[in-house]
């Protein structure tokens, strides 16, 4: 019972962090129906941008861990999302009346050309961030010891998740775009500018990739430059799961496939840990071709 | 149906409609003895670079025929599959595990590779196939990564692990060994020879019309009676069996596999060389392998950001070109003459469509009337 607490609490963290970059593909393909393969690229740029801040430019240790920690967090969600608008821009954009096809191409291109430049400015090798971040406290949970980062990590990803919520069903912004994700057309009939609609969701799905690089390189401690592979395929994975283009689907689907993973590691096999992933999410989508929850995704005959 | 396949020919006067027909037959030969010829002439040369210009061709040519074997499911049957690495894995450990175990020699391995990329491609494909676009995508890269993963945890003890299988023996042809890079230059580009006639035999067959009917419009397509989910199986299962094929063909050239060689970046790769060249097309695919697989190998002084170019232009491509460099012409099906059509006419209006056409065969024979599918042989693609 013990160990299977343990296991819990870290499938809650990595799913937190899964669901944080499953928001970011489940509201880019909402409205504009693209799998933004560069998501993931995305991700890694704020892990690195942590790095950068916290341990090359030692953040932490000048101005104390908790106002160096907030300080990295609004630099590296600010720069990612400025990053994320210029990919909207530059290979996106001019692709939005085209084949669906060469969109997916396009963001593939993204992807390889972002990756190779990370791995350019900081290098192939694994970087490590140093683990005097943070105090190294554990507290008790259910007579469990849990270190404070996994909690800290779940309790901000929670965090983001309601303000998202928040954002997308309590503000005018969110209901354009919510309108804009079930028929762009007819929002464009309703005054919704829909060009808008996509540049706020390219500002906010990658701040929110981009912030889970971050914890993830707090709460395994390394980053590397193709990290951003893996996880984003897991977390577009966890996007399907919950029915793409459906905001809580990604969340509930990304919580799910973390504790599934991490379960599946502690009972099945940690070697086959990752196929179980893929395993589940094929058997998911045969039985339900459109994930676990509806999709939000209107589609066209 | 009656269509026959149009044969390559000289443009009957009219302004060529089918890229396919472009180049007269006696110019197509040329280029390729000429082709066939780089070996030699890199021997004489004397340039001490020249096995490595021949390995960097056979890259080529073993990209080549995987692209196409791809071609037909995502270029013909229009299924973003993006798992084409697995089929590939699964050929070449077949032949390793035969060849080391069973001690079959390396060719002799060839069907059965096929056939087990096949299988599993039925096995798989089956349940999935119809999926929709992106779900089908995400499915595929799953397929590709929980092989890899199989292929590292040494599944059944055949695959040997992280480190792959090793000492895969040399193939021999009639007795001659093969071991040099201008030996397998031959078999490569002889492999991509038979795959570019095949796959230009399977596109002009009944199935390759149906299935880019399927693509151009499934409900339509499922509405006039194709049994759509057969036929995109069925495409999925050739598409594997010829990356099965090649994966024999990589196995005995490598000698060492490892799962390293087969993940999802290289099922980007291919993904990319299809679009890049020109989906749907075998002359855009072929030329896609050498952009893809060739030319940064003109740069490898620039080792870091060769990759990072790669991307770049990829976006400046689907943003420029979206069809690819050399996209199919549009469909040239060589039509039977009209019901009451005097030779002459029926020879003109083959000439129209196919550019290709051969009076003989336009005027001889008793016809049957060129009724309503014949649209389906006209349809564009929209461009």
């Amino acid at each position: 019972m013990d160990f299977f607490i343990q296991q819990f609490c870290n499938g809650l963290t990595t799913g937190g962090i899964y669901a944080l970059i499953a928001l970011g593909y489940t509201m880019v393909y909402g409205v504009m129906k693209l799998i933004n393969f560069a998501h993931g690229e995305l991700f890694t740029l704020g892990a690195f941008l942590g790095y950068l801040l916290l341990v090359t430019l030692g953040l932490a240790g000048a101005v104390g861990p908790a106002l160096g920690l907030a300080l990295s967090i609004v630099t590296v969600s600010g720069l990612v999302a400025a990053a994320g608008h210029l990919l909207e821009r530059v290979a996106y954009r001019p692709l939005r009346n085209s084949d669906r096809l060469a969109a997916v191409v396009s963001a593939l291109g993204a992807s390889i050309f972002l990756q190779n430049a990370i791995m350019i400015v900081w290098g192939s090798q694994y970087r490590a961030y140093s683990a005097r971040l943070l105090p190294a406290v554990s507290l008790d949970v259910l007579g469990q010891p849990i270190p404070l980062i996994r909690i800290l990590v779940f309790a901000a990803a929670a965090a983001l998740m309601l303000l998202l919520w928040l954002f997308i069903n309590r503000t005018r912004t969110g209901l354009a775009i919510r309108a804009a994700a079930i028929d762009q057309g007819a929002a464009r009939l309703m005054g919704i500018d829909v060009s808008r609609v996509i540049a706020v969701v390219f500002v906010i799905g990658p701040a929110l990739g981009g912030l889970a690089g971050l914890m993830a390189g707090l709460l395994y401690g390394q980053i590397n430059f193709n990290m951003g592979q893996l996880y984003g395929l897991k977390a577009f994975t966890a996007a399907i799961i919950g029915g793409i283009g459906n905001i809580q689907g990604a969340m509930i689907g990304g919580l799910l496939l973390g504790l599934l993973e991490s379960l599946g590691a502690a009972y099945v096999s940690v070697a086959w840990k990752d196929a179980i992933t893929f395993v589940v999410l094929i058997m998911i989508l045969v039985v339900r071709p459109t994930g676990l929850l509806p999709e939000r995704v209107a589609e066209k005959l | 149906m009656s269509f026959s396949p149009s044969v390559p020919g000289p443009p009957a006067g009219s302004p060529p409609a089918a890229p396919e027909a472009r180049l007269p037959l006696p110019a197509k030969a040329a280029g390729v003895a000429a082709f066939f010829l780089i070996p030699v002439v890199l021997q004489k040369a004397g340039l001490g670079s020249a096995p490595y210009w021949l390995d960097v061709l056979n890259t080529v040519g073993l990209y080549a025929i995987l692209a196409l074997s791809l071609n037909v499911i995502l270029g013909h049957a229009g299924m973003f599959h993006m798992g084409h690495a697995a089929f590939f894995a699964v050929g070449a450990y077949v032949t390793a595990v035969l060849n080391l175990d069973c001690g079959w020699p390396v060719l002799w391995t060839l069907p059965a590779a096929g056939l087990a990329a096949g299988l599993f491609a039925a096995v798989v494909a089956g349940p999935i196939i119809h999926l929709r676009g992106d779900y089908l995508l995400i499915v595929t890269i799953g397929i590709v990564e929980i092989i890899r993963i199989a292929l590292t945890n040494d599944v059944f003890g055949l695959t040997g692990g992280p480190n792959g299988r090793m000492g895969i023996a040399r193939p021999t042809v009639f007795g001659f060994r093969i071991t040099r890079p201008q030996h397998f230059f031959y078999l490569i580009w002889f492999s991509v020879a038979v795959s570019l006639v095949l796959f230009r035999r399977l596109e002009l067959s009944r199935f390759g019309r149906a299935l880019r009917f399927i693509k151009e419009d499934p409900v339509a397509a499922e509405g006039i009676g194709i049994n759509t989910s057969r036929h995109k199986l069925l495409a999925f299962v050739i598409g594997a069996v010829w990356a099965g094929f090649a994966g024999t063909i990589y196995a005995a050239r490598m000698r060492t596999i490892s799962p390293d060689s087969f993940n999802f970046s290289e099922s980007v790769l291919l993904f990319t060389i299809v679009i890049l060249g020109g989906s749907g097309s075998r002359r855009g695919v072929l030329l896609g392998s050498f952009l893809v697989m060739g030319l940064p190998e003109l740069f490898r002084g620039f080792q870091e950001s060769r990759l990072l170019v790669f991307g770049a232009a990829l976006v400046v491509m689907m943003i420029f070109r979206p069809q690819g460099l050399l996209p199919p012409g549009p469909a040239a099906y060589m039509l039977p003459p009209p019901w009451d059509g005097a030779p002459g006419a029926g020879g003109a209006r083959n000439g129209a469509f196919g550019g290709g056409a051969d009076e003989a065969g336009g005027a001889g024979g008793p016809s049957p009337p060129a009724g309503g599918p014949a649209g389906t042989g006209t349809s564009g693609e929209g461009r």
